[in-house]
């Protein structure tokens, strides 16, 4: 009985949820706030991917906000694997020799991918997020491949630390200086579709592009090592 | 045109894939068909022309939500009771 009157729950939601959409003109005019942002936006912001302009600058403060989301739940996450009494279920096999030299040899590549990624957020598509969680899956390659891996949980939390700072000194500069949080105008925006160029956004996706890949791959670290030993 | 019947493919696949994931007893199974939703679902932002939204997808989707999934099965069982 009650999987039905969820079945059926689930089918109006789809209905109306449809007959909602359909009639949203889809990618058709703009108005309002996103016509000025696709409008003026690259003129505000000289950086050629429109994207990261509106992710950074223009909804800044929201970007601020999801890095600290993501910062609560690498904390709390930490704090409950400190307290489980995992055991470990299955023997942990050596990984064969093709796995750990793969992993070596992919793991410099995807540490620059994902670097190339974050630093280059204001001209190709991705940005510090993506950037970071390449980073982060390099670190977790290795880990799951070999047993000896271990990253240095300090640095990386200072890493962290320093790169969520950063984020909101950048935020208060353009607060002194330019007149609003994470003002646009304090270095000079410079010319379009260059790697130097669109002002503090690409300071700012670097700053959370190392506190992503350090976040991620702590959290990573923590949630592979808490298997008790017997 | 056939581009949009090869996009009607890939989102059949991607429910397919999800029931699929829901029923089956072996988790671990489930994970990988769970990773390959999203795998698929980046490659339809991709069409969509949403290449940020495509990559964050592929990154923490397919990469690293199934390994972290799958390092929770480590830690409990791979099959459902």
């Amino acid at each position: 009985m009650r999987k039905w009157l969820a079945v059926i729950f689930l089918i109006l939601l789809g209905f109306f949820m449809a007959k909602i959409t359909s009639s949203f003109p889809f990618g058709k005019e703009k108005w309002g706030v996103s016509k000025h942002y696709v409008d003026r936006g690259i003129e505000e912001n000289r950086g050629s991917n429109l994207v990261t302009s509106i992710v950074v600058n223009y909804r800044g403060f929201d970007t601020l906000g999801e890095v600290t989301v993501l910062f609560l739940a690498a904390t709390a996450l930490a704090f409950l694997l400190s307290t489980c009494r995992c055991r470990r279920r299955y023997e942990r096999r050596e990984a064969s020799l093709i796995v750990k030299t793969a992993s070596e040899t992919l793991y410099p590549l995807l540490i620059l991918f994902g670097a190339y990624i974050f630093i280059h957020g204001h001209l190709t598509p991705g940005g510090g997020f993506q950037g970071g969680t390449v980073i982060a899956s390099a670190v977790m390659l290795m880990l799951l491949a070999h047993f000896t891996f271990h990253p240095n949980h300090r640095a990386l939390s200072t890493v962290e630390g320093l790169a969520g700072i950063t984020f909101v000194l950048i935020g208060f500069a353009g607060l002194i200086w330019g007149g609003s949080f994470l003002a646009n105008n304090i270095i000079p925006l410079g010319q379009w579709n260059r790697l130097f160029s669109a002002g503090v956004i690409p300071l700012i996706y670097v700053a959370v592009g190392f506190k992503v890949g350090s976040e991620l791959s702590g959290l990573i670290t923590d949630m592979i090592n808490t298997t008790k030993e017997e | 045109m056939i581009l949009e019947y090869f996009m009607l493919f890939l989102l059949f696949l991607m429910l397919g894939l999800a029931i699929y994931a829901v029923e089956t007893k072996d988790l671990l199974a489930a994970v990988v068909a769970a990773g390959f939703v999203s795998l698929v679902a980046s490659i339809v932002y991709l069409y969509l022309q949403a290449p940020d939204v495509a990559m964050t997808e592929a990154a923490i989707g397919a990469g690293l939500t199934t390994l972290i999934f799958i390092i929770a099965i480590r830690k409990t069982e791979r099959y459902e009771k």
